[in-house]
């Protein structure tokens, strides 16, 4: 960022009293990835979340934390649209990837999905396919046949997931014989062979032992040179570990969001501070 | 307090008082009972069919009846059921193809295209095609069915084949409308609601995580079927293509109203024919003699046999396509 942009950013900021950094009808800044304007997603009468503004920056890791139920996987998935696809949710506000909202009625869902890929809680392998059809089951979607070229894709998301070692030699093998901590690499893998521009986590590590909780936290700073990455996490030191900006979710508001070692060391509002001590949640 | 007093004193029994409760023995007794019974019936139904059908066995052998195309209840008083066995056959298969597609295509449509209302529409309409008596299906067959279908389809086809294709006569039979074409199609429309209902209900049962991972790599809504649901659901949807062969062998009364029931070989396309059910329940009445009554249970007999081996069958295709080891987590 250069000078003068920086400080326009400031300006913007405080006059929108916000954490929004660039100017609404400005272009986008290089470094910006993705920010969300207002967004609220309501289920029915409940409000899942209300009003977030969050800026998401190129080459880093945003950790989403709270307590269970206040709305961080809520606002994840509305990140690309997975909420499309659960009948009586209402959505309002804007999510901007680079610079263009994909909630605007022109947008396709799927080509944002293909950009915005996703992990989840739990590994979700495709049972009946082998481990390669497994890795290039995206891109086989998007209609590329040829076998050497995804060889090479499955080969290099392996790679990137630390699985390569373990299935290289078998990767006829059905997805579902390998453990579970194989399993949601290869989930990783699988949402990196489509190369997104995003990536979101939804507690990826969750039902994984300590020792895949491991790989994929070296994972996923290996990764944040080449995707922007958003990780909903309950394990706080996780968070403390894996990321550069924290933001703290309390029933549906955004609390408080910055670098994450401001928010770890010195939050600015209380009830960051006692959710980070341990004192609830 | 007085609780734990309570079960302080239960502690304190042997562990045999505690839980050999009388009502676990009564549960117990009466679901072994109960599911020994069903076997047992199982053995003494099969049994009964082989004793009733011995002479018959003895006398045209136990290859000879189901490998011999003739039926002779008049003059030679010869029997073999390979006729019979080959109108079950190609009637039953023929109607898992044509149900199959249209069968699968209703359970897509309903469990993930359809608003809601009108799935609880469909299904229910197309249950109720299995709640349809199957002799009224066949009096719709006699009377609606088959004059139609030798007017518009069976006729028209004749004669242009006559014309052009002289070859093809042999093969498509008799136009008459009633024959293994019509049976076929009529079974075909029974035996639809069984696949689709099962269809239906394994699709259900995706896990919403996997459509969810198909549609996180951005697969359209159709991707996401052909990608996620479809493989995840296949056992399902093979559990009901067999019920359905199992439905469509031991279907009677339409097939026999509707077939034509001609106790020879070689079947036509359009020509008559017969089933298994159909000369059973089309002779039984008047089987002359103790051989042609002997004969007539041993079809039975193979009929039942077919029906145990489809099932085994089943058993082993579905475990062989179930998810191929491993966990799922």
């Amino acid at each position: 960022m250069n000078c003068t942009e920086s400080i326009k950013a400031n300006v913007t900021s405080i006059k929108n009293n916000s954490f929004t950094i660039i100017d609404k009808d400005g272009p986008p800044l290089p470094h910006l990835r993705m920010k969300t304007e207002n967004l609220t997603v309501k289920y029915g009468s409940t409000t899942g979340v209300r009003d977030v503004s969050i800026t998401f920056q190129e080459k880093q890791v945003t950790a989403l934390i709270g307590p269970s139920g206040c709305g961080k996987t809520t606002f994840l998935r509305a990140l690309n649209r997975m909420h499309d696809l659960t009948r009586g949710t209402e959505i309002s506000g804007k999510v901007l990837l680079d610079g263009k909202n994909i909630y605007d009625h022109k947008v396709d869902p799927v080509t944002i999905r293909r950009r915005v890929g996703m992990v989840f809680q739990k590994p979700t392998p495709f049972p009946t396919m082998s481990i390669f059809d497994n890795v290039v089951a995206g891109l086989k979607l998007v209609g590329i046949r040829n076998r050497s070229f995804l060889l090479e894709v499955c080969e290099k998301a392996l790679i990137q997931s630390a699985l390569f070692n373990e299935v290289k030699d078998r990767l006829k093998d059905p997805g579902a014989s390998l453990s579970g901590g194989q399993q949601q690499r290869l989930c990783i893998a699988r949402a990196l062979a489509v190369n997104p521009e995003v990536l979101l986590m939804d507690e990826p590590t969750s039902s994984l032992d300590p020792q895949s909780t491991n790989r994929i936290e070296e994972l996923i700073q290996e990764l944040k040179n080449d995707v922007t990455i958003v990780i909903v996490t309950h394990n706080m030191q996780q968070a403390a570990r894996v990321s550069d900006q924290t933001a703290f979710f309390y029933v549906g508001n955004l609390i408080e969001t910055g670098k994450t070692r401001d928010i770890f060391t010195n939050p600015k509002n209380k009830q960051t501070e006692e959710y980070i001590t341990g004192r609830f949640g | 307090m007085k609780i734990n007093t309570i079960n302080y004193e239960l502690l304190k029994k042997p562990i045999s008082l505690i839980y050999r409760k009388p009502g676990d023995r009564i549960f117990l007794s009466m679901a072994v009972f109960l599911g020994i019974s069903i076997v047992l019936l199982t053995i003494v139904m099969a049994f009964v069919l082989y004793g009733e059908s011995k002479e018959a066995i003895t006398r045209f052998g136990v290859l000879g009846f189901p490998l011999k195309a003739v039926w002779d209840p008049a003059i030679n008083l010869e029997f073999g059921a390979l006729t019979f066995i080959a109108g079950t056959l190609f009637t039953s298969i023929g109607a898992l193809v044509l149900s199959f597609v249209p069968a699968v295509a209703i359970a897509i449509f309903t469990a993930e295209y359809a608003p809601r209302w009108l799935s609880v529409i469909v299904d229910n309409l197309v249950n109720l095609i299995a709640a349809v008596p199957s002799v009224v299906v066949g009096i719709w067959g006699i009377f609606v069915f088959t004059p139609w279908m030798r007017d518009c389809v069976y006729m028209p086809f004749f004669s242009w084949s006559t014309d052009n294709f002289p070859a093809l006569v042999p093969l498509l039979g008799n136009p008459i409308g009633f024959g293994m074409s019509t049976a076929t199609i009529i079974l075909a429309l029974m035996v639809l609601p069984y696949t689709a209902a099962l269809t239906r209900d394994a699709i259900r049962l995706v896990p919403r995580e996997q459509r969810e991972a198909s549609w996180a790599l951005g697969a359209t809504h159709r991707e996401v079927i052909l990608m996620a649901v479809l493989p995840y659901s296949r056992s399902g949807i093979l559990a009901g293509v067999i019920l359905s062969f199992g439905r469509a062998i031991g279907e009677t009364m339409a097939v026999a109203m509707l077939i034509g029931n001609k106790n020879t070989l070689p079947f036509t396309l359009f020509g008559p024919g017969a089933t298994m059910p159909s000369v059973i329940i089309n002779e039984f009445r008047e089987a002359v003699g103790n051989i042609h009554y002997s004969s007539l249970m041993a079809v039975g007999l193979a009929l039942f046999a077919i029906s145990l081996i489809v099932n085994l069958l089943a058993a082993w295709i579905s475990r062989k396509f179930a998810f191929a080891g491993g966990q799922m987590v």
